[in-house]
Formats: C-alpha cells, sequence, structure tokens
C-alpha cells in the first residue's frame, strides 16, 4: 500500500551521471518531487538541465544513478516505459503533429482501436473529457491542431499527458513561447493539475514566475545539485542567483588594453528592430573594440547580430560602417562591406562539412582568389594555410575535410574565412560553443588579437563570464531590449544575471 | 565545489570524440576530395568494363566495332549533355523535371517552317539560336520560380514538363517536322575525324561541364549551396540568383540537346524527349551525384550515361525484348542509390 505520507517523495533521482563521448554532461544529480508540488528546476544555459530532463524522459540512458518511483527502483530505457510509468514531458518545441486533429493527437501512439480500426466517438469523448479537467472546454477535439496558438497547442501536449494517466508530467520552459495572458491560463492550469495530485517539474528561467508557482526549487550548477529542496517562499533571490553563478573557474581572458578615445566608430547601429523580437537597439562599436551582448536564449540578441549581419532582414533601423549605411536585409552588401559573421550554429550555418579545410576558409572570398569566375586552388591553398599556420590550426593540414576537424579548430576556420576576406566588423555569436576547455583561451586570444589589428568586434554568448571576460564594453539584453550598458569590468555576473531575470535594470 | 567548468550544454555538442576516430577512406592527404570521387569513378568504370564484356561474349563483333562503339556514342550524346547540365541542378540539391519536354519544344521551334526559312536567308545559326534561347529562357523560368518563388523544385518543374509538351504540340500541330536545311544539315550531320559530330558536341559539353563545375566560383558555389544552403548565404553568396542560373544552365544543355536531336533524327516532334527526364536522372544519380546535394561529379555522370546507353546497346544487339531492358535498368538504379545512401549515412554519422 501506498503511504499517505505527503512529504514522501513520488519520484526520486539519486546521484544520476551522464557521460557523453568526451564530457560529463551530468555528474551527480538528485531530485525530489513530492505529488502534488510544483517542483522548479533552476540552472544557467549548460547547467545539465536538458540532460536530466532527458534521462527523465527515457530519452538519455545515465551511466549511473538510480530513479525511484514511489520508493520502487526502476529503469526507463525507452520513451515509453516512462510514459507507462505515468512520467510525461512537455518539450519546449512541442511535439504535437499539426496536421492531425486534436483528438488524434492526444491518443498518438497509443490509439483506442478495436480490431485495427481506431475507435473515433469515444476518442473524442475521452478528449473532451480531459479539455473539461484542463479547463478548455472550447478546445474541439475535431479540431486540427496545426490551427490553434502556441498555447492551445500545449493544452494538447498536456492533455496527452493526462490520456497517459501521467502522474509527473515535466515542463520545459512552456512559458516561454506564451504571451501574459496565456502564462496567466497556463498557471491556472497547473494549479488544477497539482490539485488533483499531479506533480509538476517546471523549468524556467523566469523567477517572478517560480514565485508565483513554485513550491520547491533544485539548483542545478555544472551538472551538479547544488541547491536542493528549497522553499521557494523563503529562499532569496540573491541566494538563487549565488547558488547558480557560484565560482566559476576562471578562464584566461586575454588583458584588456583599453581603446583609445580617439578610436573611431566602425560599427553604429541606430534603432534597430526586428518586428516581434527586438527593438531600439542602439549600439556602437569602435575600432579595436570588443562590445558583448549578454542575455538568455531566446532574448534576442543572436537575432540583432543577424540583423546586423543582413541574414534578417531590420523591419526598422540603420546600420553603418565607417559611416556609411548598408543595404538592408543584404549578407552580399554586409560582407562587401567587409563584416563578417562566425554564426550561432557553427555546423548547420557555417561550413560545408564534407569539403576540404581550405575551400571553406575561401568560401567568402572568390572577389580575391578567382580571376575572372576561374578559381586559383594554389591560392586557396596558400591563402588557407598562411591563415592556419597564423591561427594555430590543428591538425595543420588545409586538405582534411572540415568534419574531421574538432570545434575550436572548426572555429577557427571561421576566423580564418574573415581573416582572408579582411574584416572591419567581425560579429561573433557563441564563439566557444561546443570549444573545449583548452581551446577557449586560445579563441579569446584570437579574438582580441583581431580587436589589437583594428577590427571591431561584437561579441554573444549565453555565458555570461565569457561575455565579460572578453568585452570590453557589454550590453545587457532582455526580451528584445537593451537594458544595460556599460564598461564590463563595472558589472559582474550576478547583476547581469539579476538584469535578466528580472527584466530590471540594476 | 565542482571544478569541472565545461558547460554541459555545449559539451554535447564537442564534434572531437565523434569526429576522432572517422575514417576517410578514399581521401589520401594531399589529393584533396578529388581522390574520394576518383575511387567512386574507378568502381563505375569497372561496371562499365563488365558490361561491355558481356557484350563482347555475347555480341561479338557485332558489339566490339568501331561502328557500334559510334553507335553507342551517338546514343548517349543527348542524354550526355542534357545529364551534364542536370548535374549542376542535383549538386545544389534541386531537381529538373522538365528536360525532357523541353527538348522536344527546342527541336520543334528550332524546326518550324519559319524558322528554317530564316535559315535558309541567315545560316543554320538562326536554329541553333532558337533551340538555344528557348531551352535557356524555359530553364531561366524554372530558376526564377524555385529561387524567388520558393516552389519546390519538383513541383515548378513538372509543371514544366506539362506546360512545355503542350506549347510544343501547339506548335507542331502534332506534326512532324523535317528538317531540311542544308546549312544545318552540313554542319552538324556526318562525322568529324571519323566521328560523330554529336559525339564531339557532347565531348566538348562535357569537359567544358567538368571546368565549369571543378575549377570556377560558378561551380565552387553551386556545391557550397547544395552542400548546406544556409552557410552559403551566410558566406554571402547570393543562394537565389545561382539556383536560377544552375536551372537556366540545364534550359541551355537541353537546347544544345535540341539541336543534337534534331542532326542526328532530322526531324523536330512534339514527342520527342518523352520520359528522357528519368533517364537523365538515372544517368546522374548512378553517377554518384548525390540527389541531397552537396557533391557532384561530371565524370561519374559522363559514365553513368554511357553505362545506360551500352546497356541498351547490349540488349539490342542480342535481340532481348526492351521490356527486359527496362528490368535491368530499374535494377541498376536501386542497385547505384542503395551504395549512396550507404555513403550517405556515413557521412552524415559525424
Amino acid at each position: 500500500m501506498v503511504t499517505e505520507d505527503p512529504a514522501a517523495p513520488l519520484l526520486q533521482m539519486q546521484g544520476i551521471v551522464k557521460h557523453f563521448p568526451g564530457a560529463k554532461a551530468l555528474d551527480g544529480v538528485d531530485l525530489d518531487v513530492r505529488a502534488g508540488e510544483v517542483h522548479c528546476l533552476l540552472g544557467q544555459n549548460g547547467a545539465g538541465k536538458s540532460t536530466l530532463i532527458k534521462v527523465l524522459a527515457g530519452a538519455h540512458q545515465p551511466t549511473a544513478g538510480t530513479i525511484r518511483l514511489d520508493g520502487d527502483e526502476i529503469a526507463f530505457p525507452h520513451p515509453d516505459t516512462a510514459l507507462e510509468h505515468g512520467v510525461a514531458t512537455m518539450y519546449q518545441e512541442l511535439d504535437v503533429v499539426d496536421g492531425l486533429t486534436v483528438a488524434e493527437n492526444i491518443y498518438l501512439g497509443h490509439e483506442l482501436a478495436s480490431a485495427g480500426f481506431t475507435l473515433r466517438r469515444s476518442a473524442a469523448q475521452r478528449t473532451r473529457q480531459l479539455m473539461d479537467r484542463l479547463g478548455h472546454p472550447e478546445i474541439s477535439p475535431h479540431r486540427e491542431v496545426g490551427s490553434l496558438s502556441a498555447a492551445g497547442k500545449q493544452i494538447v501536449s498536456m492533455a496527452r499527458a493526462l490520456s497517459r494517466d501521467a502522474r509527473v508530467i515535466v515542463m520545459d520552459e512552456p512559458s516561454a513561447v506564451l504571451d501574459s495572458g496565456e502564462v496567466d491560463n497556463l498557471f491556472r492550469v497547473v494549479d488544477e493539475l497539482t490539485e488533483q495530485g499531479i506533480a509538476i517539474v517546471y523549468i524556467s528561467h523566469r523567477l517572478e514566475e517560480i514565485r508565483r508557482i513554485g513550491d520547491r526549487i533544485t539548483v542545478l550548477k555544472d551538472g551538479v545539485t547544488v541547491g536542493r529542496n528549497l522553499d521557494v517562499s523563503t529562499t532569496a533571490t540573491d541566494e538563487l542567483i549565488k547558488l547558480m553563478t557560484g565560482k566559476n573557474v576562471e578562464y584566461a581572458f586575454p588583458e584588456r588594453p583599453g581603446v583609445p578615445d580617439d578610436a573611431p566608430v566602425r560599427l553604429e547601429v541606430t534603432d534597430l528592430a526586428l518586428a516581434d523580437v527586438f527593438s531600439d537597439v542602439s549600439l556602437t562599436v569602435r575600432a579595436g573594440e570588443i562590445v558583448g551582448l549578454a542575455g538568455l536564449v531566446g532574448s534576442g540578441r543572436s537575432e540583432i547580430l543577424e540583423t546586423i549581419y543582413g541574414a534578417r532582414r531590420a523591419t526598422r533601423g540603420r546600420v553603418e560602417l565607417d559611416g556609411k549605411s548598408l543595404r538592408r536585409g543584404s549578407v552580399g552588401a554586409a560582407v562587401a562591406a567587409d563584416i563578417g559573421l562566425a554564426p550561432e550554429e557553427r555546423k548547420s550555418q557555417g561550413l560545408l562539412l564534407d569539403e576540404p579545410v581550405y575551400r571553406n576558409v575561401t568560401l567568402s572570398s572568390f572577389a580575391r582568389i578567382a580571376r575572372g569566375g576561374w578559381l586559383d586552388e594554389r591560392a586557396e591553398r596558400s591563402a588557407a594555410a598562411e591563415q592556419a599556420a597564423a591561427l594555430e590550426l590543428r591538425p595543420n593540414d588545409v586538405e582534411r575535410p572540415i568534419r574531421t576537424l574538432s570545434g575550436g579548430n572548426q572555429q577557427k576556420v571561421m576566423l580564418a574565412r574573415w581573416l582572408v576576406h579582411g574584416c572591419e566588423v567581425l560579429l561573433l555569436d557563441e564563439p566557444t560553443r561546443g570549444v573545449d576547455v583548452g581551446a577557449r583561451s586560445e579563441i579569446y586570444d584570437l579574438v582580441r588579437r583581431l580587436a589589437d589589428a583594428g577590427t571591431a568586434v561584437l561579441v554573444v554568448s549565453s555565458e555570461i563570464p565569457e561575455v565579460l571576460g572578453l568585452s570590453d564594453r557589454v550590453l545587457v539584453v532582455s526580451d528584445g531590449q537593451v537594458v544595460h550598458e556599460g564598461p564590463a569590468e563595472q558589472i559582474d555576473e550576478h547583476q547581469v544575471l539579476d538584469m535578466v531575470m528580472e527584466g530590471s535594470v540594476a | 565545489m565542482s571544478e569541472q567548468q565545461t558547460s554541459s550544454g555545449a559539451a554535447t555538442h564537442t564534434p572531437t570524440a565523434r569526429a576522432g576516430g572517422r575514417r576517410t577512406r578514399g581521401r589520401l592527404p594531399g589529393l584533396s576530395g578529388l581522390s574520394g570521387a576518383t575511387v567512386r569513378n574507378l568502381g563505375l568504370v569497372a561496371a562499365l568494363l563488365l558490361l561491355c564484356l558481356v557484350g563482347f561474349l555475347t555480341g561479338g563483333d557485332r558489339f566490339a566495332s568501331l561502328t557500334n562503339l559510334m553507335i553507342v556514342l551517338s546514343l548517349a550524346a543527348v542524354t550526355g549533355v542534357i545529364a551534364i547540365g542536370m548535374t549542376f541542378v542535383i549538386t545544389t540539391g534541386g531537381i529538373d523535371l522538365s528536360v525532357g519536354s523541353l527538348l522536344g519544344l527546342t527541336t520543334v521551334w528550332a524546326s518550324t517552317l519559319a524558322t528554317q526559312t530564316m535559315a535558309d536567308q541567315y545560316g543554320w545559326i538562326v536554329m541553333v539560336g532558337c533551340a538555344l534561347l528557348v531551352g535557356l529562357a524555359a530553364g531561366l523560368i524554372n530558376g526564377v520560380v524555385i529561387a524567388y518563388g520558393n516552389v519546390v523544385a519538383f513541383i515548378a518543374t513538372l509543371a514544366m514538363l506539362v506546360a512545355a509538351r503542350g506549347l510544343a504540340e501547339l506548335i507542331a500541330n502534332r506534326r512532324t517536322q523535317i528538317v531540311d536545311q542544308p546549312s544545318f544539315e552540313t554542319t552538324f550531320q556526318g562525322d568529324l575525324l571519323g566521328v560523330p559530330k554529336i559525339v564531339w558536341i557532347f565531348v566538348v559539353v562535357a569537359v567544358a561541364g567538368w571546368f565549369l563545375l571543378n575549377r570556377t566560383t560558378f561551380g565552387r558555389r553551386t556545391v557550397a549551396v547544395g552542400g548546406n544552403r544556409e552557410a552559403a548565404r551566410l558566406a554571402g553568396i547570393d543562394v537565389k540568383r545561382h539556383l536560377m542560373y544552375v536551372y537556366g544552365l540545364s534550359g541551355l544543355t537541353v537546347g544544345i540537346g535540341g539541336v543534337m536531336l534534331l542532326a542526328r533524327t532530322g526531324a523536330g516532334s512534339s514527342t520527342n524527349g518523352l520520359l528522357l527526364e528519368l533517364e537523365v536522372i538515372a544517368a546522374v544519380v548512378v553517377g554518384g551525384t548525390l540527389l541531397v546535394g552537396g557533391r557532384g561529379t561530371i565524370v561519374g555522370t559522363v559514365i553513368g550515361v554511357l553505362i545506360f546507353a551500352t546497356l541498351t546497346n547490349v540488349f539490342i544487339i542480342n535481340n532481348i525484348d526492351s521490356s527486359v531492358q527496362q528490368i535491368a535498368r530499374g535494377a541498376i538504379i536501386v542497385a547505384a542509390v542503395l551504395l549512396q545512401q550507404r555513403f550517405a549515412r556515413r557521412s552524415k554519422a559525424g
């Protein structure tokens, strides 16, 4: 018999360790979830939240550690087993099928059927019951899911969890796609679910939300639980942020020589806006200066870079290079004006993975490498080899397919591309993503050397210490707005997090 | 407490561990990516030689004669020229289904009474110019619709396939138009140095295509657009304009093919090139150009075309039913694509 002790954990994860080849994503995580509570999971980007919920959903197998449900040790070798045990996960990118109806989505994979025929009527009936239970009787079982808003899709996703008799529902940043009215509605639904004894594991960056609906908090940092079962009502924001940032390992950041006051402004962005993403962004970067944009994923920071670069067409505003206006929405114009971008997703946005290093290096420099449309492969190779040597590419072989290089060396190839082209302004989006620790300081040094040579550099990173350590000046972006601007030395990680999480200026 | 500083989210993306052990078979350092293609091409050559051996064993001298070789080459020439253009299209990750219909249209348009009469006055250039312009224009229309209209290439060129055939029927009034234009006939029919002139055209187009793909910025852009469209765009390549050019190029090769077909058959007809698109695509794919884009090989395409032409020839020499030949064709396509997919999976695994 199940004990009715409300304090006994429904779900208990202990000492969860998850290794990926070459990296430890989780290194001893504990999580206790009680029936009927909203348990918040807090942590910075890369703290291990996503990995943890994938373990809980059965999508990843933990390297070590135990999972207990109602005190019984269980394993989730497959996503289906997790569902069978009543653990359902709502991912951020909702996994509903747009072309199917609400009822079809809810019973997808466990269709109500008799002799191979789906029982449409009873599916519809049960869907109506589920929707009533979630307080959304207006969503018809026969409605096509593609016609619902993000909030509606979320409800469908929850109904699907309930249809599998879920006792624990994991929600990964459910509010990220909702506007404020929809968020209120989400919270109401969450309240109703917890009243029915269902446990919610709630992941969010927004402290205000956690204050509103959370019961207890677990804080992750670098794959380890650093704060367990903290009471939401008694734990100060300050303490939470301290736990999330902790003491960071010091990367060796290059020294800032300081930008002379008379250094010319290279890049000037005025009132730049992209509909529904960011607005009123104005910034300048001077020759030799490194400016950092700090903000959370989804704050609009990457979009700002891409819009400056012309990869997205600004709805408003101006981008000027050395006083000359750039054509809106034209990457070609930006490249011709010597602006270079090392994009966020290097592999999908930056590189031709099967092509050799030298062809990736020269991809933007045909005007220099080719005459009348004819490629000079010897010139290509020597230009690439020259940069490979200067950037200490390892292995120093420009013939290798770029796929075989490490993340740090792939990033060097991206930098080499713009060095061969010649670059006045360098836009770096997550310059050290997927770059191992040893190679990071090398990248930092390279960026600083480029700046010292007169390049204006604009850096975006989700790792706040990186932005603060590398930049001369920092802009903090929250919800598509620049909320702070100032010298990097005069602000710390704690203050930045405070600003982006509360959306207020410190 | 924890000294581990790797952010776990980022670490999962680290390619080092996965990439470290990857073999790069067929890629010798110092010989660039070409050597991998060379290995694949050697496989194709082996298949072609095997086919020739079968031809020789079953047909004897009827197969292994200079005359028969020229027949095979003439047979391959028209498909071959169009397959060169198709190689570029497929390398970008696209497809051009309209080539067969367009071939019919170009032969019809270039052999109307009006065109031939004008050619009597100004020479063969009128007919050739007509065929090339019609092909190029139709190709550019494909390109504009695909690149700027964001219509899937399969649909856009399917529409062109249907429309071009209709236009050809309208112009020809469903009659066969005999070419009776002396300057055209003397220029394009017959042999040069013992080899049919249309075979020479094939050779010239194939060599030009090889240089275009492997030695020019146009070719490099084609590979880049097919290999990673977003990366190409962010590197500053005007992807849309380039796609338009590539489909234009495909249309142009169809125009050249139209001239060659007029020379070979001496007649323009709206039924010319029926189902040719399938033959062309099959040859390109069997040759080793990846349907998903990012890798194209002119040498492979030429060998692919020769394989199919030789196959047809061997079957004809042995008086085997053309239905059996179709079955053999199908089997070859499936076998080639299966091998290709295995290759693609392996290269995706990293």
